[in-house]
């Protein structure tokens, strides 16, 4: 599978590792759920990890974990779920995460741009052939008239 | 009037052009139905009974002669010769076809205007007072914070995709003329103890289903603090609002189930944050300011003696003037309604040769300046008196004289079931039908300042939860019925009406309307105004007569 990241297409190594299933190995995301309850398995795992987030996540709970985190994903259950991009906003201006963040699930090729500016830098779109439409997209305006993360 | 620059400029084009990709993938099947309505909503585009309407915005009810052409040209080349005038400031077209509405948004943009957030679930356009800047009570003047406003909503990558739709307005009067209390938030200006003008900000009110007066969530917020105020305000309602049920979805609800305290708690702990961080600076506002600055006025306006001797020779003049003119902080200029409730039409409604006669007229006599009430009327916000009596004559040929601005007959009346997919209940011809039943000038001049709103279903567009008269159109098992509120009002006095009792049958509406008149006329205490008397006696005396047959 392949995503978009920073503008370019490029082959996605991350693997969502599910509430129940056992094998914590490579490069893996789990829900806040999973954090909390397998913290210590989790940081000694051999590979990086990412935390995939919910519209419905805390906010605050996320800030408590970004120190071990090099990916989130913004899982998008509807594109009309707008929550999701407060939350981007918040990892990036007030809690100074660095690491990527992607939107993942059922958002619109057509939201790229808004994401990208409340600091969204990666695009796991539902369908492959949206991935051109992406970075075209990210491009749809040059002007803008208020402050966000970009 | 603000002037676009090449920011402006540019984002209304790029939007054109996405709006242009994005109808052609859908047409092409690219992009699905579910997909598309999100993106053609929030460019004002509708899907409606008989065609798409396009609700193409009215930033805080100002425009210019140019723009009125354009609208005049579109309603004639894309649509079938007239538009509609809303409550909240905007022109509807009823009939484009969807394949050329990306045509219609590239022209509104040749002339500064667009259809951007004109609906869906995000941030609308902001409305104010209509006599902004030239009325007599004014603290300062809304217009320059409504387009810092306006430029701060529009395309706001993290707030377009809220629970639920949310509308600000911003009054800058002692007289609020832009109902800021039935507002997702309200913005009043006002001055604080030591003098200096700020705002009081108000949260969670609204019409629709459930009115709701707004609480006072900020009695006074420095200027500069405004933008990051209604930053951590929105924050708040994104992530809090409710998403699970879209006739909850609102910010009143929120606000009212959380509590006042708790809310307003969430939103200062956020404001705190983030206010250093964005200050709307001196120089910012009075860079905006400067683009309101007053018309070149006419020092020697009021030394004119025609206009004092046309009144006592014309009565027909003089009562147009009583009633659909306004008193205006220069001397010798007054502000003129144009009545778009000539008794034949539906309210609201202008063709393209009225749209152009008018764009003549602001061009002739009031610096091309043309406003859009809630009411649904139009204003010539600078017409020296001396103008008053030749301008007269000329709306008069045109039928925007009809002298009915604040009465009986001035109904806010939205599209209902003869275009709107929403409705349940026809509201243009029950418009027309009180009209012509009160065809008697004198006497709905003698009945005075009322306000009869009518909507066609329960998500309100015509306010008729605040109307001093409220008329609501239900459906019942097929057929169309009204329910009747009395005693609303979307100003200082801010009341949600109370209901008079069951509906009443299509046939039986306006019956029931006269009915209702005519017991104010016997009841009244001698120039107690209608509103007035509805809060002295309740609704039981109207009710007994309305409901005297039944």
């Amino acid at each position: 599978m392949q995503i978009v990241k920073d503008n370019q297409i490029i082959d996605n190594n991350w693997r969502y590792v599910a509430d129940d299933a056992e094998s914590l190995v490579g490069d893996i995301t789990v829900s806040l759920a999973r954090w909390n309850t397998d913290n210590q398995k989790l940081r000694v795992h051999d590979g990086k990890l990412g935390l995939r987030i919910a519209p419905y996540d805390s906010v605050d709970e996320m800030a408590l974990n970004l120190r071990d985190i090099d990916l989130v994903e913004l899982d998008f259950p509807d594109f009309a779920d707008g929550r999701l991009f407060s939350h981007a906003w918040y990892l990036r201006s007030r809690f100074g995460y660095q690491g990527e963040i992607r939107a993942i699930g059922h958002f619109m090729p057509d939201q790229v741009f808004y994401l990208s500016r409340v600091g969204v830098n990666a695009f796991a779109p539902e369908k492959i052939e949206y991935l051109p439409f992406i970075i075209s997209n990210l491009n749809d305006f040059t002007v803008k008239y208020q402050n966000s993360v970009n | 009037m603000y002037q676009y620059n090449e920011i402006d400029q540019t984002l209304v084009n790029e939007r054109v052009a996405q709006f242009r990709r994005q109808t052609e993938q859908f047409l092409s099947g690219e992009i699905t139905e579910d997909q598309f309505r999100a993106l053609r909503l929030r460019n004002g585009l509708y899907v409606q009974i008989h065609a798409p309407m396009l609700r193409v915005a009215g930033p805080y009810g100002l425009f210019n002669s140019t723009q009125f052409r354009k609208l005049a040209h579109i309603a004639r080349t894309y649509d079938k010769n007239y538009c509609h005038f809303t409550t909240r400031q905007n022109v509807q077209f009823n009939w484009p076809k969807l394949e050329e509405v990306p045509d219609i948004l590239e022209e509104l943009a040749d002339v500064q205007m667009h259809a951007i957030q004109t609906s869906g679930n995000c941030m609308r356009n902001t409305t104010s007072d209509h006599l902004a800047g030239v009325c007599i009570d004014e603290i300062e003047d809304p217009r320059p914070y409504c387009e810092i406003i306006r430029q701060w909503t529009t395309l706001h990558p993290e707030f377009d995709y809220l629970p639920r739709k949310f509308k600000m307005a911003v009054s800058g009067a002692l007289h609020d003329r832009a109902a800021t209390q039935f507002h997702d938030i309200g913005l009043h200006l006002v001055k604080n103890d030591k003098g200096v003008i700020g705002f009081r900000v108000l949260v969670g009110g609204g019409l629709g289903r459930t009115p709701v007066i707004g609480q006072v969530i900020k009695p006074y917020l420095e200027k500069k603090h405004l933008l990051s105020y209604l930053e951590a305000i929105l924050r708040i309602y994104n992530l809090f609002g409710r998403r699970d049920n879209k006739y909850k979805a609102r910010i009143k609800i929120l606000v009212k189930e959380s509590g006042l305290d708790k809310f307003s708690t969430l939103v200062e702990k956020e404001w705190l944050l983030i206010r250093d961080s964005n200050e709307l600076s001196d120089a910012r506002i009075n860079a905006i300011k400067a683009q309101f600055a007053p018309p070149a006025y006419d020092n020697a306006a009021d030394k004119d003696i025609s206009f004092t001797e046309q009144q006592q020779a014309n009565k027909a003049f003089t009562t147009w003037v009583k009633f659909n003119t306004t008193v205006h902080k220069v001397a010798g200029y007054r502000a003129v309604f144009l009545s778009l409730k000539a008794p034949e039409v539906p309210p609201g409604d202008m063709t393209d040769c009225q749209l152009d006669a008018v764009a003549d007229l602001a061009d002739q006599y009031s610096f091309g300046e043309i406003r859009s009430t809630h009411r649904q009327n139009l204003i010539l916000a600078d017409v020296k008196q001396a103008d008053l009596f030749m301008l007269w004559q000329k709306l008069d040929r045109l039928n925007l004289a009809t002298p009915n601005i604040g009465t009986v007959t001035d109904m806010i009346c939205c599209p209902g079931l003869d275009f709107c997919s929403l409705a349940n209940a026809g509201s243009i011809g029950v418009a027309r039908e009180i009209n012509e039943a009160l065809d008697d000038i004198d006497y709905i001049h003698d009945i005075g300042d009322i306000k009869i709103n009518m909507s066609g279903c329960m998500n309100g567009c015509a306010h008729q939860s605040v109307g001093h008269i409220g008329i609501l159109g239900v459906d019942k098992k097929g057929s169309e019925w009204y329910q009747i509120t009395l005693g609303g009002s979307s100003e200082n006095d801010a009341a949600i009406g109370e209901r008079l009792g069951p509906a009443v049958a299509k046939d039986q509406i306006t019956n029931a309307i006269t009915t209702i008149l005519d017991v104010y006329i016997k009841n009244r205490l001698n120039d107690e105004p209608f509103l007035a008397m509805v809060n002295r006696v309740g609704v039981t005396p109207f009710k007994e007569q309305v409901y005297a047959d039944s």
